[in-house]
């Protein structure tokens, strides 16, 4: 009878353990994984954030995640960042977005433009299910995937003479870097797609040497850009047009009448303009990237 | 004694020289290889369709130059026609350099598949060089077995370094290479290595030949 009791008493403590692990937040349940041809992929869940995880063993870093509770409030810092193009260009009515990852970027602009044309390149068709799947992506009428490298496809677009308002590259995982994105002659590519009002947003490298060699690639190619860093996130976005950058006064003003449209994403526009740079604090001698000398994923490790 | 080879004409090229000569050719190979696919990554992309295409016709190429190799090593195997498939292999590196983008241009408007544009870029720029390359190998055995019994080990000898060589090229380029130079200048360091072979061949084998001369002219005028 003792002994009854005693093994109640244990069974009690190893539930109680078994319901602090299922709550505890940071126990993250694993709700799909996939090789494809380009990555380990794998689809988390943690509580109510949903997250795309390339490459785990690698050590475990989050692609996109979104709050299923809240799909249209963007989680992640940088992913906020990449709006702050529309200060330069607050109605895009062409866009292109080079990397889908999760899709929230191409979400969240569908959702905010339903009558722009989206164009979305992806290289890998994995990628695209698991968006679709489990980040709530959806192509319409609208917004298109095409699974293609997105150098060709910029290269054809480049060819066809069509343009873009506003182009997103977010091309990179933290793991492996396409390195015929980087280099001056893609973006020579680039620049042949944009009009001369057209925004370009690059999600770039904001650590080690590659830095500096992305920064004076930019700089060769299109002269001046904004340069946006936020200590919240890891990333540097750079934001460029052909045309002179605008003033300050102009980017907040831009910022005060389309701030409003943004926070049901929560991006908090209004404090972007202040935080767009144009100052140099790269090393100007670095290497130009170009399609001759571009070893970006051995640079990264230096 | 194993039964004697028909012995090459004059005398023979030191088997040193031909098994460094076979290390640079394996070098050189897997350095303009692992530059394939770099090269052709602004038309056709940088992903894996790029390399099964760049591996598919370098390993084309190269049984194309075996079988060919061994064709040409059978009658009269000499020193000249060794160190021309260096330099004709140097020569037909060099639109790889020149003409790359005007080469690939034309088949990335024309081939709306990157998988069939890389595979006939790869087609045009590395088949000739390559199976060029992939002579030297078998020519290189012909030249070094003396007799039948050791064929074997010298062909063993052969591959041996020319694949130390083919490894060399492959981590030097991916790994040191690209960090310190540009395409263009790692391709015209195979294309000086491939000439400078050529022409280290042509010298030895001069020399040989002058110095056997020489002392057949002796040996004649001591007879008479």
């Amino acid at each position: 009878m003792k002994s009854r009791h005693k093994d109640r008493g244990l069974l009690a403590w190893v539930a109680l353990l078994f319901a602090a692990l299922i709550s505890s937040p940071t126990f993250a349940e694993t709700l799909h994984r996939e090789r494809s041809l380009y990555r380990d992929i794998t689809v988390e869940q943690n509580g109510d954030r949903r997250c795309l995880v390339f490459n785990v063993r690698r050590g475990d870093r989050n692609q996109t995640c979104v709050d299923v509770s809240d799909p249209d409030r963007l989680v992640f810092s940088y992913t906020r960042m990449t709006f702050a193009g529309l200060l330069l260009r607050p109605d895009p009515e062409r866009i292109l977005i080079a990397g889908l990852g999760g899709g929230s970027i191409p979400l969240t602009l569908s959702d905010m433009y339903p009558e722009a044309q989206i164009d979305v390149v992806e290289i890998d068709q994995a990628v695209v299910n698991v968006a679709k799947d489990y980040f709530f992506f959806e192509e319409n009428d609208n917004m298109k995937v095409s699974v293609i490298d997105a150098r060709i496809f910029i290269k054809r677009a480049g060819l066809a003479d069509r343009k873009y308002d506003y182009i997103v590259l977010d091309a990179f995982t933290g793991d492996y870097i396409p390195e015929h994105l980087l280099t001056r002659e893609f973006l020579e590519e680039v620049k042949q797609i944009m009009a001369p009002d057209s925004v370009l947003v690059a999600n770039t490298f904001s650590s080690s040497r590659l830095y500096d060699h992305e920064s004076v690639t930019y700089q060769r190619v299109f002269n001046e850009f904004f340069n946006f860093r936020l200590p919240t996130s890891g990333n540097r976005i750079i934001i460029v047009q052909l045309d002179p950058l605008p003033p300050r006064g102009q980017l907040v003003s831009a910022a005060q009448r389309i701030a409003e449209r943004m926070e049901k994403y929560g991006i908090p526009l209004l404090e972007y303009p202040a935080r767009l740079s144009t100052r140099v604090d790269w090393d100007m001698s670095s290497r130009l990237l170009t399609d001759q000398y571009s070893p970006a994923n051995l640079l990264r490790d230096n | 004694m194993g039964k004697k080879v028909n012995k090459p004409q004059a005398r023979s090229l030191p088997k040193n020289v031909i098994i460094g000569m076979a290390f640079v050719s394996g070098f050189c190979i897997m350095t303009v290889e692992m530059l394939g696919a770099r090269i052709m990554s602004p038309y056709f992309g940088g992903s894996l369709l790029v390399w099964g295409s760049v591996i598919t016709i370098f390993m084309l190429a190269l049984a194309f130059g075996y079988l060919i190799g061994g064709r040409l090593s059978i009658r009269n195997p000499n020193a000249v026609t060794y160190a021309m498939f260096f330099i004709a292999a140097a020569v037909f590196c060099l639109p790889v350099i020149l003409f790359a983008d005007f080469i690939m241009e034309p088949i990335f408007i024309a081939v709306e598949d990157p998988r069939y544009g890389s595979l006939l870029a790869s087609v045009i720029l590395y088949f000739v060089p390559t199976s060029i390359l992939g002579m030297i190998s078998p020519y290189s055995v012909r030249l070094l077995v003396e007799t039948q019994e050791h064929s074997g080990h010298m062909a063993g000898q052969l591959f041996f370094v020319s694949t130390l060589g083919s490894a060399a090229g492959t981590l030097g380029t991916s790994f040191y290479f690209v960090l310190w130079f540009e395409v263009n200048q790692i391709l015209w360091g195979s294309i000086v290595a491939l000439i400078a072979a050529g022409c280290i061949i042509l010298l030895v084998n001069y020399l040989l030949n002058a110095s056997t001369a020489k002392s057949r002219v002796q040996r004649y005028e001591k007879q008479t």
